[in-house]
């Protein structure tokens, strides 16, 4: 009989294409996402080498990390330029590397256009099984349906448009169980954020995770998509979360997506993929979903949660004295005091988006917190970026456009806008934002900007306070 | 790429933990189109202090870099790579490092050392005043009171460094392999080729 083996080695023994003799392996890429931020170089790479691309069938580019998300046509229909150079000449090196090599590409015009890792699973360009990656860190994203993802750099994104490999040494598996069920109030942003809290920024290192448990089974593929999207800030490689019936639903006719016959032998595979009995992981870590609560970040550490009925901690209560140092430097950055009760911080920018919590689900649950409230009047800046086109035309078909808009926060045109500030959606120095995105770190939003990763109902709760906020109040 | 054997000189004893790729290149930095003139925007939070240790006279242009745990965390932008070659590091020596960043250090000729808390301890002690000698070929750090200090590498990262090796070149021989594979999925699982849409 076969040794008993986890989800992951199911995936990376089904890609090795080469196996070398210091334990490193060529693994065969089964997709690549492109987007303009971390392409331009490769390509330039690739031009100056006289290489072509290996694969075009299995690449597909989409804009996201510069485009502005405000309207991108004017009322008469004129498609509107970008006025910031840089990314003009990043997006326009995109629109003309990916025809050029005969890649699929997806216009800053096209109704799918939209953060890459939103895209992905909702094409149906992301599959279960398969490996796949991004030059951008939270493409662990697609380990929500099962994928093997994870995030390389520029030299890596050459290499697989030369070559559709990669060398890499096999990863440490690790299980993040997570059973029961959890209160109400509490979503997956939560029990990612209380894990990240739990094991650490460096928890995961030279791990991939796999998500396990009764409460990750309970999770819809959107609230997947934002538990693996996050592995990265644990420090691991990638996330895994086995593929099941929800997941089957949820790709089953998508535009890419096997069809017919290629469809049921392909179901068939992805089921023989769970994670074998007996199979063991180098580390697992089992969490009480009853322990988690509706969670924020003090700090600028993804690793810096508390709950929301928490407070600000005081830097001597870590036992390590480097952790000690960074939290008061991270304090200093925050402008907090410790002992400060979390839900008495008053926040002047609202941000519900990034490819962690901007599909349907998220907007839905933000919408349900805002409907017939209107955002506190310290509440500066206030915006709704769905993750993709197709994400805002069925939040305009379900009325959550207007239920936004009627609660004074903007409703705005797909993206990664403010989660990191390289668009012109930026959190001004010394502000504080309520954000639904990734990551806290010094800067990341804006210059000086000063970040509380939040779930979309907890940014809307805070939308509604102007202060940081238990959004369980809101809910009786 | 500029092959790594020996490099000798200043390190800069910067030893903090967590140093995630925004606070080495911000975001900002990143809306370019080349690879040059990065070393501008290194650090760029830390240098806005007229005092910092990467503009001081002493370790302005030092080769070599140590810092604390998880070196490098944080987004995979290879930027990071390229703005530290730019400002003139070789060798970054920490405790850890992010997956992706010592993989990115590598395909840029730079060498990131790993070595354990207590070493890093007394390398910043001794690089305030002294230089600081690595040695890939040997594996170890010395310094001038006698420290030595070996560490580990993987084979392969070890032997594209030395040589200055580009990593693509090198799978290119593994052409007919990837063909090979190519084909097999073609026939057992052809469900894999992304299923044609209109447009
Ligand atoms: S939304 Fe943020 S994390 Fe996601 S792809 Fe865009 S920049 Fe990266």
């Amino acid at each position: 009989m076969n040794r008993p083996r986890t989800l992951y080695e199911k995936i990376w023994d089904a890609h090795v294409v080469e196996q070398r003799p210091d334990g490193t392996a060529l693994i065969f890429i089964d997709r690549h996402l492109v987007h303009e931020v971390t392409s331009p170089q490769a390509f330039a790479g690739l031009r100056a080498s006289g290489r072509t691309v290996r694969r075009p069938d299995l690449t597909l580019a989409v804009p996201d990390h510069n485009l502005p998300t405000t309207a991108r046509k004017d009322a008469a229909g004129n498609r509107l330029p970008i006025t910031d150079t840089e990314s003009a000449a990043q997006l326009a090196a995109l629109e003309k590397n990916a025809p050029e090599y005969g890649i699929r590409y997806i216009d800053a015009f096209a109704p799918e256009q939209g953060i890459v890792h939103v895209v992905g699973p909702e094409q149906g360009f992301s599959l279960p099984g398969t490996t796949i990656v991004c030059g951008d860190s939270h493409t662990a994203c697609h380990g929500g349906i099962g994928a093997l993802a994870f995030g390389i750099g520029t030299s890596e994104v050459e290499h697989v448009l030369a070559t559709q490999t990669l060398l890499l040494q096999p990863a440490k598996t690790m299980e993040v169980r997570v059973e029961g069920e959890v209160g109400p109030g509490v979503s997956a942003k939560d029990i990612i954020l209380h894990i990240t809290g739990t094991i650490g920024a460096a928890g995961g290192t030279g791990h991939v995770i796999e998500y396990t448990g009764s409460a990750i089974r309970a999770l819809s593929v959107e609230g997947r998509l934002t538990v693996s999207n996050m592995a990265i800030e644990g420090g691991a490689r990638a996330g895994l979360i086995a593929p099941d019936e929800t997941t089957f639903a949820y790709l089953k006719g998508r535009p890419y997506a096997p069809k017919g016959k290629d469809w049921d032998a392909a179901v068939a595979y992805w089921k023989s993929l769970a994670t074998d009995p007996g199979a063991t992981y180098d580390k697992s870590v089992v969490i009480d979903a009853a322990d988690i609560a509706p969670s924020v970040t003090w700090g600028t550490s993804p690793e810096d949660v508390v709950p929301i009925t928490g407070v600000v901690p005081d830097p001597a209560s870590f036992a390590d004295p480097s952790k000690q140092a960074a939290a008061a430097k991270s304090l200093a950055y925050m402008g907090l005091t410790p002992g400060t009760p979390m839900n008495e911080i008053p926040v002047e920018n609202i941000f519900i988006g990034s490819c962690t919590n901007s599909r349907i689900e998220d907007l839905r649950a933000a919408a349900a917190v805002l409907k017939g409230r209107h955002k506190a009047d310290n509440v500066k800046w206030a915006i709704v970026v769905p993750g993709s086109g197709l994400v805002k035309a069925q939040a305009e078909a379900e009325g959550l456009d207007r239920i936004f808009t009627e609660a004074g926060l903007e409703w705005r045109e797909p993206g990664c806008s403010a989660c990191l500030a390289m668009n012109p959606d930026k959190v001004p120095a010394g502000e504080r934002c309520a954000s639904t995105s990734n990551r806290n770190f010094v800067g990341r939003q804006g210059p000086g900007a000063r970040t509380h990763l939040v779930s979309p109902a907890m940014a809307a709760a805070a939308a509604v306070t102007g202060k940081l906020t238990d959004v369980r109040e809101l809910m009786a | 790429m500029t092959p790594i054997e020996k490099v000798e000189g200043r390190a800069i004893p910067f030893g903090l933990k967590n140093v995630d790729t925004d606070v080495i290149i911000p975001a900002h930095w990143l809306k370019t189109v080349s690879r040059e003139g990065m070393g501008q925007g290194a650090f760029e939070s830390l240098r806005a202090d007229p005092d910092n240790l990467f503009d001081s006279a002493e370790f302005k242009g030092a080769p070599i870099l140590i810092a604390g745990d998880n070196f490098g965390c944080g987004s995979s932008r290879e930027h990071a790579a390229w703005a530290l070659g730019d400002l003139g590091i070789r060798v970054v020596i920490a405790p850890s490092y992010s997956d992706i960043f010592s993989g990115n250090a590598v395909k840029n000729g730079i060498l990131p050392v790993v070595l354990p808390q207590a070493a890093i301890d007394r390398l910043m002690e001794v690089a305030k005043t002294d230089p600081v000698h690595v040695d890939l070929d040997t594996q170890t750090v010395t310094t001038p009171f006698q420290d030595r200090f070996t560490f580990e590498i993987d084979p392969f990262r070890k032997m594209c460094l030395l040589g200055g090796l580009d990593e693509i070149s090198l799978t290119e021989k593994s052409g007919a392999a990837i063909s090979a594979y190519e084909a097999k999925i073609a026939q057992t699982q052809p469900w894999l080729q992304p299923a044609t849409v209109e447009s």
